[in-house]
């Protein structure tokens, strides 16, 4: 009996990310169901058919066979079992769903907005952060999502929950997750060409660490003492989502590469060149569409005017500059 | 050996891998009905899109409904299905073996769905010259509503494909016409004209639901 | 010679037994010789195999870039090729394996050459339409391949809006390829229907229609009913292009999920468009093999038609995570579930067929046996993601990927391989090496596992699908895959050399290798130009394998065609001999 949990458990954590939320030990109960019972079947049907060649393999090339056209309460029984095994599998998978679907009244609420290729997440007080979702732990959260352009989907593979994100209406999700931790986001639905890079990590805190963090961020955000500039330029960059089209080692992405970038000359689409100064950055955060680098393709950047102050900017400028 | 060729007499249109002539007559008519289904699940797409919007936007449908001319939408209609009894005459004249019929009732046809397109040409026309286009060139202000050029999207996509069918229908006919002045048909052989009236009745009742969804709504 | 009667209604026949001769001069293949007799031929024969011959060259267009891709995902991040590249490269594998190797594969190909001789006719009821069907799928393949290479596209197979709207390169190109090809399907529909119902011989009473036939009847229900509805769908796309109409475009007032729904009614039954016609060659290979009467010829072959009809039903389970609503999702999920019962009917009838059979376990049923294996589990997890809680986790992640690989390559390759393995020797009249044909299947089958079990457990971990880049977690398992799609890969360039060989260098096939009771392998290999001298009446069902096989050469009617008008009459002759041209 012990071997057997040993394997279950073995084969779970093969299969199955870890369960961190309320939830998912939910869908993995009737994931293991579906599985078992249906490896069942295979390993029978696939033994009876075995049996069959071996014990009926063609002896000789006049064999007759016997005329056996059909038997009704063979095919009855075959028929009736599997329909009632889906109909359980079908009635659980719906309870599930529904319990996944239903939100608790007093769940926390957060606005998501996907974009191409970043995930932005404003809380009550007007705290916003990007690439990072930030919750209390023990407390239902409900997601309230939309799209500023094409469709996204939400996925948090240790939550079990997966929603899309649709432009030009508003669609919802809820989590509860129990303990302190963090938990991979991946966008699941087609978007492009950062669509595998646009992840993000949901942070949960626990309760007053949480407040804490509400609180510091309510305004905009200002440096933490411990950091120096150029950290806190660094640590923004990856809140930020920046670093999914903009490498720091030189390779090409979707947008320049930072390495060595300071200083230098760049050539526009349009021919005319300019030197990468704190204005031409500060002006390319919050005006993407102004200045576009040869080789690089327009409309792609977000702005993000409103979403990070002048400190900030000046924080990322500060860390742009040690990429030598 | 032909040993089927003992059975019926032949047309001289008779293909080698008919047995006879009435399996290939069968086959013809049959073949015909199905892509008449095809046919109406292509159409049912749009059908399908003009009644989500119209859930979605009941009010606007009323309202841009207005600027189609019900009169000409009316005659057309007229128009259509008098052509729809045309055809049938020439296959009922095919039957009765009064091969000069055929043509005449063929022409007829022809005619009325000339005039059907060109009445509907001069509707078109009409709604460019107020900048009613598809889509985002759609610049007409007289209605005051934020999705007006979906309307208008449709109406145009419908009747235009609509349009489309008509267009091969006539020049089915012209075909039919000349090889019925050949003297192709007769009461042995008409299989073409047949078919081909299978496919304008199709053309002629998608007609007739077009006609009520979009110039009898407001 | 014998005679013996074949009734059908009011009608009664005399007929007797004839042979066919076994080695004729002229075949299909010499009776009209030269390119240009190929290229205009109205011969369902010479059409089929002109469709077996895009259908190949297209599957290994296709593949060669699923290596590329696999080679790509073997480190995280660029390999070797850019993010762009890759989207384009995995929307151009699946266009390419869907719309141009998988929906024409087994009807368009194997049906075009086998239906008509099944049904004991000389051709398709409008072989003209039928040429006309190969060349509207060459040029919407020409379509497409000029979309590829005039800026390509990166919408992936299903042209999501508003994405599809929005994005450069050549989609209103492709999607106007793919209507073309789309209108070929259609007209092949229209043809197989027709053909079924008003070209079957004499005495070949429903009762008796192979079971291929049935597959193939249940596919064109489904051609006919689901193509249109792409074909106007992708014109909307284009339409939105082109003029801006909205009708897809949230910005404009339009519904993005709207488009789902319409791509989904086509493209959840194309599933089955792909699938049914292999259950068809699977009826046929079983019994052949095991030399027995197929268990519930009746529940087989309605299980096809009820599959086609529910499969209607059910397109809203690709949208359980869309915002669609709750209840929609419920019954979109019930019914699903549905269709998983005729499919099981299916696989339980035939393993009964093998009950007391005489099994030979000749290539063509290896396949077989490799299709149970995987199409199994291919179903069977199929019934996993149509569980709505299971899908919100696994939507779209590479679960999904393996599901309908298992389906589509383990279950569809597989049954077109094994029906093309069987038919080899009919369609081409020489004998393919039969100890490399079972070295290749077991390299297929094994590489086709190696490659796609690892997707099942990357997929649960909730690695998505369509990613270029992915986190370091499942490098290993992309790493096996990768390495099990090049053992795939030898294993379909092994086929492709020893079935094109056996064309040179092959031992003449005898009119019925494998002692087949069904119509087709009573004329010559290869058959002659009309297939059948005589229209043939046919007095046993294609599954009687009680009987012994001389009592299964051609029926042919004493007088008469057996068509006939005389419904009432009953025709007597003296019995004499006919012997064949």
């Amino acid at each position: 009996m012990n071997l057997f949990n040993d394997l279950l458990n073995w084969l779970n954590d093969l299969f199955l990310p870890p369960a961190k939320s309320t939830l998912a030990h939910q869908t993995d109960a009737l994931f293991w169901f579906v599985h078992l019972s249906s490896f069942v079947l295979t390993i029978g049907l696939i033994a009876v058919i075995v049996y069959f060649i071996i014990k009926y393999r063609r002896q000789s090339e006049d064999e007759v066979t016997p005329l056996i056209t059909h038997n009704n309460q063979l095919e009855v029984t075959w028929s009736v079992i599997p329909l009632i095994l889906v109909i359980v599998v079908f009635g659980w998978g719906y309870k599930v769903f529904v319990n996944q679907q239903v939100v608790p009244d007093d769940a926390y609420e957060v606005n998501v907005t996907a974009q191409k290729w970043l995930w932005r997440f404003e809380y009550e007080n007007g705290a916003t952060s990007t690439g990072q979702l930030h919750v209390p732990e023990d407390r239902p959260v409900k997601l309230v999502m939309s799209s500023n352009d094409v469709i996204h989907s939400f996925f948090v593979p240790a939550f079990r929950i997966k929603q899309d994100v649709v432009p030009g209406r508003y669609t919802e999700m809820w989590f509860n997750a129990p303990d302190p931790g963090e938990a991979q986001v991946f966008c699941t639905e087609y978007c492009g060409t950062g669509h595998s890079d646009m992840m993000a990590t949901v942070v949960v805190h626990e309760q007053g660490e949480f407040e804490d963090w509400l609180a510091e961020n309510s305004g905009g955000g200002s440096k933490p003492d411990d950091l120096s500039p150029a950290e806190w330029g660094e640590q923004l960059t990856q809140q930020n989502a920046c670093r999914t089209c903009h490498s720091i080692d030189g390779s090409k992405m979707t947008g320049p590469s930072w390495k060595g970038i300071f200083g230098h000359e760049a050539t526009l689409s349009d021919g005319s060149t300019v030197t990468v100064d704190e204005n031409y950055i500060r002006e390319s955060i919050l005006e993407p569409e102004a200045k576009i680098v040869e080789g690089y393709q327009a409309g792609l950047m977000p702005t993000y005017q409103g979403q990070l102050n002048d400190k900030q900017i000046n924080a990322i400028i500060e860390y742009i500059k040690t990429l030598k | 050996m032909a040993n089927h060729s003992s059975s019926t007499s032949h047309s001289r249109f008779l293909q080698h891998h008919f047995v006879d002539a009435e399996q290939q007559f069968d086959a013809a008519k049959m073949g015909m009905w199905i892509f008449l289904v095809t046919e109406i699940l292509f159409f049912g797409g749009l059908f399908a899109a003009y009644i989500v919007y119209r859930m979605l936007y009941p009010e606007l449908f009323s309202m841009a409904a207005e600027e189609l001319n019900v009169l000409w939408g009316t005659v057309n209609t007229v128009v259509l299905i008098g052509s729809s009894l045309t055809v049938a005459m020439a296959i009922k004249s095919a039957q009765k073996n009064q091969v000069k019929n055929i043509a005449i009732n063929l022409g007829i046809t022809l005619l009325l769905a000339c005039i059907f397109m060109v009445i509907k040409y001069f509707e078109w026309e009409h709604k460019f010259h107020l900048g009613i286009f598809p889509g985002e060139a759609y610049s007409f202000e007289g209605i005051d509503h934020p999705k007006a050029s979906i309307f208008f999207s449709l109406y145009y996509l419908m009747t235009g494909l609509h349009g489309i069918h008509v267009l091969i229908g006539m020049g089915l006919m012209i075909w039919l016409l000349k090889r019925s002045l050949q003297g192709d048909f007769n009461s042995e052989y008409y299989t073409p004209v047949e078919i081909t009236g299978l496919y304008w009745h199709l053309v002629d009742i998608i007609w007739i639901f077009l006609y009520p969804l979009f110039y009898l709504i407001h | 010679m014998e005679t013996a009667e074949a009734s059908s209604n009011l009608k009664k026949i005399q007929v007797q037994r004839f042979k066919p001769e076994s080695d004729p001069d002229e075949t299909y293949l010499t009776e009209e010789t030269g390119i240009w007799s190929w290229l205009t031929t109205v011969d369902h024969k010479k059409i089929g195999i002109m469709y077996l011959a895009s259908i190949t060259f297209f599957f290994f267009i296709g593949g060669l870039m699923a290596l590329l891709l696999r080679t790509e995902l073997w480190t995280p991040a660029k390999t070797f090729i850019e993010a762009n590249t890759y989207n384009q490269l995995f929307t151009l594998h699946g266009s390419i394996m869907i719309f141009l190797f998988l929906v024409p594969s087994v009807p368009a190909a194997l049906g075009n050459f086998i239906l008509p001789m099944q049904l004991g006719a000389k051709d398709v009821a409008f072989p003209r339409l039928n040429l006309l069907s190969y060349y509207l799928y060459l040029a919407g393949a020409g379509i497409a391949v000029f979309a590829i290479l005039n800026g390509g596209i990166d919408t992936g197979w299903t042209f999501y809006t508003p994405y599809s709207t929005s994005t450069g390169g050549a989609v209103t190109t492709m999607t106007f390829g793919v209507f073309v090809i789309g209108f070929s399907s259609i007209l092949t529909g229209v043809n197989f229907i027709t053909t079924i119902h008003k070209m079957r011989a004499p005495g070949l009473t429903w009762d008796k229609l192979p079971l291929f036939c049935w597959g193939l009847y249940a596919t064109s229900i489904i051609q006919i009913l689901a193509t249109p509805v792409l074909a106007i769908t992708l014109a909307l796309v284009a339409m939105e292009r082109i003029l801006g109409i909205g009708i897809f475009d949230p910005a404009l007032g339009g519904d993005p999920v709207l488009y789902q729904h319409f791509f989904w009614f086509y493209s959840h039954p194309a599933v089955y468009i792909m699938i049914v016609p292999g259950f068809g060659v699977v009826s046929e290979v079983i019994t052949t093999f095991s030399r027995k009467h197929i268990f519930g010829y009746w529940a087989i072959a309605l299980s096809s038609l009820a599959i086609a009809f529910i499969g209607f039903l059910v397109w809203g389970h690709h949208m359980f995570v869309s915002g669609q609503a709750a209840l929609a999702s419920m019954v979109f999920s019930f019914l699903t579930f549905l269709v998983g019962i005729p499919t099981g009917i299916k696989m339980f009838n035939w393993t009964a067929t093998l009950y007391k059979g005489s099994i030979d376990l000749k290539s063509p049923l290896l396949y077989i046996f490799g299709f149970f294996f995987l199409f199994l589990v291919g179903g069977l997890t199929g019934i996993v993601l149509a569980s709505i809680a299971l899908d919100v986790h696994l939507h779209d992640t590479y679960y999904v990927v393996a599901h309908f690989h298992f389906v589509m390559v383990g279950g569809m390759v597989m049954a077109f391989l094994a029906g093309l393995h069987y038919w080899w020797p009919k369609i081409t009249g020489k004998m393919y090496n039969e100890i490399l044909a079972k070295i290749a299947c077991a390299i297929i089958f094994i590489g086709f596992n190696v490659t796609f079990l690892p997707q099942f457990v990357m997929g649960s971990q909730g690695m998505p699908r369509r990613y270029f880049n992915y986190i370091e977690q499942f490098q290993p398992f992309h790493q096996v895959s990768t390495i099990g799609s090049y053992i795939l890969g030898f294993g379909f360039v092994m086929v492709f050399y020893y079935l094109v060989k056996s064309i040179f260098r092959g031992e003449k096939a005898p009119a019925n290798p494998w002692g087949s009771r069904s119509l087709e392998w009573q004329v010559a290999s290869p058959p002659p130009l009309h297939n059948f001298h005589h229209t043939p009446v046919i007095v046993n069902g294609p599954y009687d394998y009680h009987k012994p096989m001389d009592e299964f050469q051609l029926g042919l009617a004493e007088s008469g065609n057996g068509h006939g008008h005389e419904s009432d009459a009953e025709l007597h002759t003296d019995g004499k001999s006919i012997e064949a041209e």
